[in-house]
């Protein structure tokens, strides 16, 4: 790590760079988007994997926080880029480094109103074209008069800006068209069947060959990081069981591991081995709906029968320790809510007796049937490459052949002592995606076998001071939630409550490697390249 | 389900007392009750769901709590062919006028069921900046089905409460909803939409 800080200091002399967990580099605007080309390309650095884009208001200066990671040893860094102009806030973009960033600087923009330099299409992303404001800044209005509630249709605009420098240092706004006048565009969704959520994709095409898709979204945009900006800790963890229903135990223990940390908490192992066992109960049966919706959406209704009464049987376990058969709210900061119940260990059991049985069922369902095959052998290809630029992590990625499993590469909590193993596969098409699920659905019921005997005795809740102030600071943590990376960034200004919460879904990238993903492909296949993402969408858009 | 398993009796028997007041009449009473019965018994949804509670209207649909005992199993995706509309999550401000939309494309009879937190008044999320603070104000609601998401229990219960309703509807559907509809689409007019 010395090297990398020492390499950063000698090449960009104007950025600081600080020593923590991972080197923190902040820089000026200025000398950020050759910064960022040093760090992709030089094989010192190699951070070729964008996690995400943190937005910022400092009430003195906007900007940005990029962490940003290196696929090949995993080492990771933060740079802190800043502008003290609150009226034009610009800074330069970074999508033509790492794809990704298109849409995080879209989200930034819709939050901020921080326009970046270069980004092709600075359209808001959640928000309506005529929304007053932006909701993350600090200053920002909520009086509901200014943005009403309509039921009139909304204006939608068929161009977006584009900012770009022009060589002595003019800043010019152009307006570009998003789809062609001969294209013939065809919009798909918010309301249909098979977006799994209200997702609208409106998808120009030639004959029965997709050319673009323009993915729309936001018709579930809630705005929890704000909402968390007006709540205590323990207030803000209940809605991480609504972002990703199916991940909800994932993303507790992220934001529970980000503000124990943050406060300095040490838990009891006995929270800590429960809580994985219930993550990894929740990936069991994310992963079993996902089979059984996205046979649906190719038509084999039957599978969805056969994968819920697994699911069923884990959210009878749940509901027995939880109390719920969702939005659980089980991780608490200190360990769990409530014990597990007296029956909890033999329930395991019995699952993991007829898990087995169940895959094998399934594979001779669907795995090996032909229409499947056909259907789903060789569609939807992304490369390793295009995986990492896109940021499309969790069992997607790792279809690509990308080792991003967070529970590998960062261990938290006890998965490095556990033994399973990062199930990866090397086509990149749906059937991959498919199979790197039923395959994890396999390591998980491993982890639960490790574990199930092996609940040591303890307290399940440290005790923690009812009136929460963390230091001043910011923290990330990531993990793996059932369809990719999860990560928390959390700023506190010493208060009860977060100065800043930044929720990275895994969805979002997904959404957005969609139009990669399908150019050239049969609009029939939107759909199922689209299912075997498995995205939801009250994730992507928060 | 027995009759006196019902929460709420009093209000449907006062319903029932109040729309029969002036007596009914041979004809038309008869044939009331077959329309009725069977409306009440084949209400089809539409497949839409914006969150959470979705996943539990799929489960609801699936073989262990098997909603297709009842007659509703066939969720329609078109809102022409649907009877009702499970508004299962939340609606934002971008999702309203396409949420509103649906609903002037259900084909009459049509009835919504308010499920879940978020559809009855924002729920958790009533104080943001881009929710609706419940669907009441975006069209007439026939049943509230409260949870956070309600189980598939409270959701048959729920469905079965609007199989009550339809069931002492008079004049083939005419008199005591379509009041109440009416008046809520003049105070809710959409630009262009004739209701």
């Amino acid at each position: 790590m010395a090297t990398i800080t020492e390499k950063i200091a000698k090449l960009f002399p104007q950025a600081t760079v600080a020593d923590g967990d991972i080197p923190a580099i902040s820089i000026d605007d200025a000398g950020w988007h050759e910064l960022a080309a040093a760090l992709r390309n030089d094989p010192d650095f190699a951070m070729d994997y964008l996690v995400t884009i943190v937005g910022m208001d400092w009430t003195d200066s906007l900007g940005c926080i990029y962490y940003l990671e290196s696929t090949a040893n995993h080492a990771m860094c933060s740079v802190t880029v800043r502008t003290t102009d609150r009226e034009n806030p610009m800074l330069h973009s970074v999508s033509d480094i790492w794809h990704v960033a298109g849409i995080y600087e879209r989200e930034v923009y819709d939050f901020y109103g921080i326009v970046f330099i270069g980004n092709p299409d600075m359209r808001r992303l959640f928000l309506s074209i005529d929304w007053k404001g932006f909701p993350l800044r600090k200053d920002y209005d909520m009086n509901p008069e200014l943005n009403p509630v309509s039921i009139e249709s909304e204006r939608q605009s068929d161009t977006t800006d584009t900012y770009v420098e022009t060589p002595d240092g003019k800043i010019e706004k152009k307006t570009v068209e998003i789809f062609r006048k001969e294209d013939f565009v065809v919009n798909i969704g918010p309301q249909h069947p098979a977006t799994h959520g209200v997702l609208r994709f409106r998808t120009a095409v030639d004959g029965e060959t997709i050319k673009k898709i323009d993915v729309y979204m936001g018709y579930i945009h809630r705005g929890v990081e704000k909402l968390c900006e007006t709540l205590n800790y323990p207030q803000t963890l209940h809605f991480m069981d609504r972002l990703d229903y199916f991940s909800g135990h994932q993303y507790h223990h992220c934001l529970c591991n980000v503000i124990e940390r943050a406060a300095g908490i040490e838990i009891s192992r006995r929270a800590k081995v429960i809580r994985v066992m219930m993550d990894e109960l929740a990936r069991i049966a994310s992963h079993c709906l996902f089979m059984g919706t996205f046979c649906m959406d190719l038509g084999a209704t039957t599978m969805l029968f056969y994968t819920l009464r697994v699911r069923e049987q884990i959210l009878d376990i749940m509901d027995k320790t939880c109390g719920a058969r969702m939005s659980f709210n089980y991780g608490c900061i200190g360990g769990v809510m409530q014990d597990i119940a007296p029956d909890f260990q033999a329930d395991v059991k019995a699952l993991l007796e007829i898990l087995p049985k169940n895959i094998k069922e399934y594979n001779k369902i669907f795995t090996g049937n032909v229409i499947a095959k056909n259907r789903m052998e060789g569609v939807g290809y992304i490369s390793r490459e295009d995986a990492v630029a896109y940021g499309v992590t969790g069992p997607s990625g790792r279809a690509s052949d990308w080792a991003c499993d967070v529970r590998k590469t960062h261990p938290y909590s006890i998965y490095s002592e556990l033994d399973f193993e990062q199930v990866t596969a090397t086509e990149g098409d749906s059937m991959a995606r498919f199979k790197v699920r039923l395959r994890e659905i396999e390591e998980s019921a491993k982890i639960l076998a490790q574990l199930v005997d092996n609940i040591p005795e303890g307290e399940y809740c440290v005790k923690v001071p009812k009136v929460l102030k963390l230091p001043v600071g910011s923290w990330f943590e990531m993990v793996e939630g059932c369809r990719g990376v999860f990560g928390v960034y959390l700023e506190s200004d010493g208060s009860t409550k977060p100065y800043r919460l930044k929720l990275v879904p895994p969805c979002l990238p997904l959404a957005a490697a969609v139009d990669h993903m399908t150019q050239g492909q049969k609009i029939a296949d939107l759909i199922t390249i689209g299912g075997s993402l498995d995205y939801i969408v009250p994730d992507m858009d928060r | 389900m027995p009759y006196e398993a019902f929460k709420d009796n009093e209000y449907i028997e006062s319903l029932v007392k109040e729309l029969q007041e002036n007596g009914t009449n041979v004809v038309v009473g008869a044939f009331d009750k077959l329309i009725n019965w069977g409306r009440s018994n084949s209400i089809w949804p539409l497949t839409f769901a914006t969150s959470c509670c979705g996943i539990e209207f799929v489960s609801l649909g699936a073989a262990r709590f098997d909603m297709a005992r009842f007659g509703w199993e066939v969720a329609r995706s078109s809102p022409r062919q649907a009877d009702f509309m499970m508004v299962a999550g939340t609606i934002v401000n971008r999702m309203v006028p396409v949420f509103r939309r649906l609903y002037d494309q259900l084909a009459e009879p049509k009835y919504v069921i308010a499920c879940g937190g978020c559809a009855i008044s924002g729920g958790p999320f009533r104080n943001s900046y881009h929710v609706a603070k419940g669907i009441e104000d975006i069209v007439p609601v026939d049943v509230f089905v409260p949870g956070c998401p309600p189980r598939p229990e409270a959701m048959i219960y729920g469905i079965m409460q609007l199989s009550r309703k339809i069931k002492v509807e008079k004049f083939f559907g005419g008199v005591n909803r379509k009041e109440k509809q009416e008046k809520f689409l003049a105070e809710h007019p959409v630009e262009g939409v004739k209701d």
